[in-house]
C-alpha cells in the first residue's frame, strides 16, 4: 500500500481564488530588466519579501511578449505566492501585470519608475510591501487534500543512473498521485526526441496525440532550422555525455520515465499555460533546467519533482524543488543538495515502490513546510524564456 | 554486488552503477524488467554511469537499451567494451 491515498492531507496556504500553495512569498517582481535596482533595494529594505530579478521585459513583442507577460503573471498568480508588489519603467505594461495577477483575488500593487525616479518608486513600493509582508505572515496553514497540491516535474545535469533510477522513482510517485486527481505536469520538448511514439500512444485520446505531436514537431522543425551542427555540443550535454548518457534518443527514453508505466497523459499546454482540469499534462517547453521549472511555477504547480544524476544545484524563486538522485557518486559528493537518495535502487536494496513511496513522503513534508535542500542554500533560479530577438 | 543494470533482456548496451570497473573485473548484472542476473567480464576500464557492451556489435548495428533505439554503432565493439560516444551515435538531427 502506497504512503498516500485519497485521504492523504497536507497544511497549505489556501488562496483567494481557492488554490493551494505550499509557500507564503512577497515578491518583488521587476516588469523589466531596468526594475531589477529598485526590486532588489525594497526587497532589501522589507524583511521577509524577495526580488525576483530577470534580464528582460523591453522591446519584445508578438509572441515572444505574450510569453512574457504569461510568465509574470503566472508567477504572481502561483499559489505559493500571498501578494505582490511590481515595478516596471512604465506604467502600461506594469498595469497588465498588476490586472493579470488581481484576477486572483490576491494583493497586487504596481509602480512605475518613468516621472519618480528609483528613490521615490523604492519608497512607496517599500510601505505597500510592508503592509503586504506583515499581513501575509498572519496567514495560517490549513489542512488541505492531497489532490489539491500541484506536482510538476524535470530532470537535469541526467546520466545513465536517471533513467535507471531517479526518474522511474518520479514515475512511480505520479502514477500513484494521478488516479487521486492532481494536476501534473512534464515537458521538455527537444528531450523527448526519440521517444516521441512512447509518449503519443500514452495520450489519453487523438486530440491530445494530435497537439502532443504538433508541439513535439514544431520544437523540431524550430531545431533544424537553426541549428549548425548535429546538436551533439548541445544534446546530450557536455555534463550528460561525461556522466555516460551517449545520444539524444537514450537521454529520452530515461527522461520519459518520469511519466511513469501508466499515468496517461490527458493534456498539452503552451509555454506558461495554465491546464484547465486534473491529470498529467505535456507541456511545450526549453529542456534548460530553470527556464523550464520557471514555467512549471508560471503555469501554477506548487512542488517540483527535480531528478539528476551528475548533480544539478537548481532551486526556484517561487516553487520548492525536491531533488531526486540515483548516482551513489553524486550522493557521496554533493549531498547537501540532494533532498531524495535513490540510489539503493541500483543495488535492488529497495523497490522502485519503496522509492517513490520515499519521494511522496518528502512531498508531504517538503509541503507542511520543509525546506528543500536548494531553498536552505538560498538557489532562487528565476529565468525567462525567449522565443526571438527584440524588435 | 550489481556492477551493472539493464532494463530489458533484449538491450545491448547496459549501465555500470559502481566506481572502479577495471578491465578484467568479473561484472553481476540486473535485468530490472525481469528481476534476473546475468554475467559479462569488462574488457576495458568503464567508468559509473558509463555503458558495457552486452554483445558484439558491427557499424551500422542498432544499438538497444530500454527495449528501444537508442542509436547506431559507428566502430565495431566487442562484449565487455565501453561503449560511449566513440563508437555510438545518434541518428537524428
Amino acid at each position: 500500500m502506497s504512503v498516500i491515498n485519497k485521504d492523504t492531507t497536507f497544511l497549505g496556504y489556501r488562496r483567494e481564488n481557492g488554490r493551494v500553495g505550499v509557500r507564503n512569498h512577497v515578491i518583488i517582481l521587476p516588469l523589466d530588466d531596468l526594475s531589477n535596482a529598485a526590486a532588489e533595494a525594497v526587497a532589501h529594505n522589507i524583511k521577509g519579501t524577495m526580488a525576483i530579478p530577470h534580464p528582460y521585459g523591453r522591446l519584445q513583442f508578438g509572441a515572444d511578449l505574450e510569453l512574457h507577460f504569461r510568465t509574470l503573471i503566472g508567477a504572481g498568480c502561483n499559489p505559493n505566492v500571498a501578494a505582490v508588489v511590481v515595478i516596471g519603467i512604465e506604467d502600461g505594461w506594469t498595469k497588465k501585470v498588476v490586472d493579470g495577477i488581481a484576477t486572483t483575488g490576491k494583493p497586487v500593487i504596481g509602480f512605475g519608475i518613468e516621472g519618480h525616479g528609483d528613490h521615490e518608486t523604492i519608497m512607496k513600493a517599500s510601505r505597500a510591501a510592508r503592509e503586504y509582508v506583515q499581513w501575509a505572515s498572519e496567514k495560517q496553514r490549513e489542512v488541505c487534500g492531497i489532490s489539491e497540491l500541484w506536482v510538476s516535474t524535470k530532470c537535469g545535469e541526467s546520466d545513465t543512473t536517471s533513467g535507471c533510477g531517479a526518474n522511474p522513482t518520479v514515475g512511480n510517485a505520479f502514477d500513484k498521485l494521478h488516479p487521486l486527481g492532481n494536476y501534473l505536469c512534464f515537458g521538455e520538448t527537444s528531450e523527448i526526441t526519440g521517444g516521441e511514439k512512447i509518449v503519443a500512444d500514452r495520450c489519453a485520446n487523438d486530440a491530445v496525440r494530435e497537439r502532443f505531436m504538433f508541439m513535439f514537431n514544431r520544437y523540431q522543425d524550430m531545431i533544424n532550422r537553426h541549428k549548425t551542427s548535429d546538436l551533439s555540443d548541445s544534446q546530450p550535454t557536455k555534463g550528460n555525455i561525461a556522466g555516460g548518457l551517449t545520444t539524444i534518443e537514450e537521454k529520452a527514453l530515461g527522461n520519459i520515465q518520469k511519466i511513469g508505466k501508466v499515468c496517461t497523459v490527458d493534456g498539452v499546454i503552451d509555454k506558461a499555460e495554465m491546464p484547465t482540469h486534473p491529470g498529467l499534462w505535456f507541456m511545450d517547453s526549453s529542456s534548460a533546467a530553470a527556464e523550464m521549472v520557471t514555467l512549471c511555477a508560471a503555469s501554477g504547480y506548487a512542488v517540483h519533482f527535480f531528478p539528476t544524476g551528475q548533480g544539478n544545484v537548481i532551486g526556484n524563486a517561487i516553487v520548492p524543488v525536491i531533488k531526486i538522485c540515483s548516482n551513489p557518486r553524486t550522493v557521496r559528493l554533493m549531498s547537501e543538495h540532494i533532498d531524495v537518495d535513490t540510489s539503493g535502487l541500483l543495488q535492488r536494496e529497495i523497490t522502485l515502490d519503496q522509492a517513490g513511496d520515499k519521494l511522496l513522503e518528502n512531498m508531504l513534508r517538503t509541503a507542511n513546510g520543509r525546506l528543500t535542500a536548494a531553498e536552505a542554500l538560498g538557489h532562487r533560479e528565476f529565468v525567462l524564456t525567449r522565443l526571438f530577438e527584440s524588435a | 554486488m550489481i556492477h551493472f543494470v539493464l532494463h530489458d533482456a533484449k538491450d545491448t548496451v547496459a549501465v555500470v552503477v559502481v566506481e572502479g570497473v577495471k578491465a578484467g573485473t568479473a561484472m553481476t548484472g540486473w535485468i530490472m524488467d525481469e528481476d534476473r542476473m546475468i554475467n559479462v567480464q569488462a574488457q576495458q576500464d568503464i567508468p559509473i554511469g558509463h555503458k558495457v557492451a552486452l554483445k558484439d556489435m558491427a557499424v551500422g548495428d542498432t544499438v538497444l537499451k530500454y527495449g528501444i533505439d537508442m542509436g547506431k554503432v559507428v566502430a565495431n565493439i566487442k562484449a565487455g567494451q565501453h561503449a560511449h560516444v566513440h563508437n555510438i551515435k545518434t541518428k537524428r538531427w
